[in-house]
């Protein structure tokens, strides 16, 4: 398997050194593996931390900057960051009125993170954590670990990161972040695996007219596999999921998120249709988002990602960002 | 067993999980995400060097340095979950190689020879706590303090990952291994006997992993495909009792 790395070991810290030269406005520190915004803490701004396993990008480190996090912490590649360098990031974020950490529901970043929040508390900063749980590709109940988070995180990022800027309390923030979450649904489709660099090797095999439905953001196969289909009717599989889950109804933020892998013309093929559906259930595609945001390495496929807005959470998508990734109205 | 058999053991772990790194992730590349063997490998390699950098002293010592380093070092759910087995196996030797404090009235410590009752090993923090054996003297670890250990070892695991035996995770293998080790340490077998069983338990409990439906972790979100798969943490539980069950044969 052919891959643009210098060594397998290496690939996070190399991909660090990268956005360190390309973004100035980011300070890199790689010894801990902890992205920060170049200007450090704002004084009696909470402070967003968010992290996981690598091979996701831009997220999270391409969310860093004016408007959303504050830090970022990338684990190895689909592994979940250890506590030190949560705790690391944390410390480096407090700007006195507590930190945020926005946690993927997968059972490692939930375990790193609470032990994190648990040794920054014995450090006397505050911290309050919103979990993210969007996938209706998995069943929450007791016989799993619960919904994966995958594509609202970037709209809690983002959501929960301008009202931060507005000087909100801790658990003003919290709240958002909770309710952004709430609103949200998301549903994934691969046309291919991906091919993880330790491994070498696709994560599974798929022919070439067949497709896997339900899948989240770490390469692993979905609920159900299915033979190729158009676009439209691949659209309205993941549309159908979401709306059986959150009825579908007013203004809708909405995201068709490339998995790594997916051209972008692909892209906006299923957009449209996405679109056409929410017309078609009296919603409307108020605000979008079209690319590679929540990524799963090289794999080819797509995300749907549905957030239901409120007036309160169309004015803070709509506010001023500035990262790597997202940067709108400064 | 000294510090040195620990020490030992845990560098056999390392040789161990090494060995089979590409193994764990092809299971793990099945029902997971394709990296518990290279996480692992990579955890240890550092425990390696850790124990390398400072000798450890007592035996509670080298699998607290152990535990700590892997949650240092791994990350996702195997970092926390072995580190806090380690560690907890690591405090409940240290706590019993101290003395208890003789209560006023009770006969001097060194005879009570009960080891703690398995509901209480995992919350067993305070050094000296009542009914622990007394060491054998030199920091040498008796069988019962070893099987005492892997229950705190256990509780730790089921505390923190919540999973129950039959969900197709490391408990799997742990749970019946620890059962295994308690009944021979009672039944006075000979050590190497007694982690002949522990192996075989985790070994048959790795096995059973296979027609199991996961319902924790990563494998949990396949649903019905997780089945007919080898549960990659119950796997890696069972090299790390081949390796305690080689260094025992010396």
């Amino acid at each position: 398997m052919k891959k643009l790395i210098n060594s397998a070991d290496s690939v996070v810290t190399d991909a660090l050194a990268g956005m360190a030269e390309a973004h100035p406005g980011l300070r890199v520190d790689r010894d801990n593996k902890v992205v920060y915004r170049r200007q450090g803490p704002t004084p009696g701004k909470v402070g967003l931390v968010s992290g996981g396993g690598s091979g996701h990008e831009p997220l999270h480190a391409g969310f860093v900057g004016y408007g959303m996090l504050d830090a970022a912490c990338p684990g190895e590649i689909f592994t979940s960051p250890v506590p030190d360098q949560v705790m690391t990031a944390t410390q480096g974020v407090d700007g006195g009125a507590g930190v945020l950490h926005i946690v993927k529901n997968y059972t490692g970043d939930v375990m790193n993170f609470e032990m994190a929040a648990e040794l920054c508390a014995e450090e006397g900063i505050e911290v309050t954590s919103v979990l993210v749980n969007d996938d209706v590709a998995v069943k929450d109940s007791l016989y799993t670990a619960g919904r994966r988070g995958t594509g609202a995180t970037v709209f809690v990022e983002k959501i929960a990161g301008a009202l931060a800027e507005t000087g909100a309390s801790l658990a003003e923030v919290a709240r958002i972040g909770g309710q952004v979450n709430t609103l949200s649904r998301s549903f994934g489709v691969a046309l291919s695996p991906c091919t993880v660099p330790a491994a070498g090797k696709p994560t599974f095999d798929l022919s070439d007219n067949e497709i896997e439905l339900g899948i989240g953001i770490h390469g692993e196969p979905g609920r159900t596999r299915a033979p190729a289909a158009p676009a439209r009717e691949l659209a309205r599989i993941a549309m159908d999921a979401v709306h059986a889950d959150l009825p579908l109804s007013g203004d809708t933020l909405v995201m068709v998120n490339g998995m790594g892998g997916t051209p972008l013309i692909e892209l906006y093929v299923v957009f449209a249709e996405v679109a056409a559906y929410l017309r078609e259930k009296g919603a409307s595609p108020t605000r979008s988002l079209v690319g590679n945001y929540i990524t799963s390495l090289d794999m080819q496929g797509f995300s749907v990602t549905v957030c239901r807005l409120t007036d309160e959470l169309t004015r803070l998508w709509d506010a001023p960002v500035q990262t790597p990734a997202l940067r709108w109205g400064r | 067993m000294d510090a040195k058999f620990f020490t030992a053991w845990i560098e056999e772990t390392a040789r161990v999980i090494a060995a089979n790194r590409d193994h764990l992730t092809r299971l793990d590349a099945a029902i997971g995400d394709a990296d518990h063997g290279t996480n692992l490998d990579r955890g240890f390699a550092a425990v390696r060097e850790a124990l390398a950098a400072r000798p450890a002293g007592t035996p509670g010592d080298v699998l607290t340095l152990t535990g700590t380093t892997l949650i240092r070092k791994v990350g996702g759910a195997s970092g926390p979950l072995y580190g806090t087995a380690f560690r907890q196996m690591g405090t409940a030797l240290n706590a019993a190689a101290q003395p208890a404090p003789p209560p006023a009235d009770a006969p001097p410590p060194g005879n009570a020879g009960a080891v703690p009752p398995a509901g209480d090993a995992g919350t067993t923090t305070a050094p000296g706590a009542e009914g622990v054996t007394a060491p054998a003297g030199g920091g040498e670890v008796t069988l019962s303090e070893l099987a005492a250990a892997f229950e705190a070892a256990l509780a730790g695991v089921r505390r923190l990952g919540g999973a129950a035996e039959g969900d197709k995770t490391m408990v799997d293998a742990l749970a019946p291994a620890t059962r295994a080790l308690a009944v021979a340490a009672n039944g006075g077998m000979k050590p190497e006997e007694a982690l002949d069983a522990a192996l075989a338990a985790a070994e048959e409990g790795a096995q059973a992993t296979i027609p199991l439906q996961a319902r924790k972790g990563r494998a949990s979100y396949l649903g019905e495909r997780s089945i007919g798969h080898k549960d990659p943490g119950a796997a890696s539980t069972a090299l790390i009792f081949a390796a305690l069950r080689a260094v025992a044969a010396g």
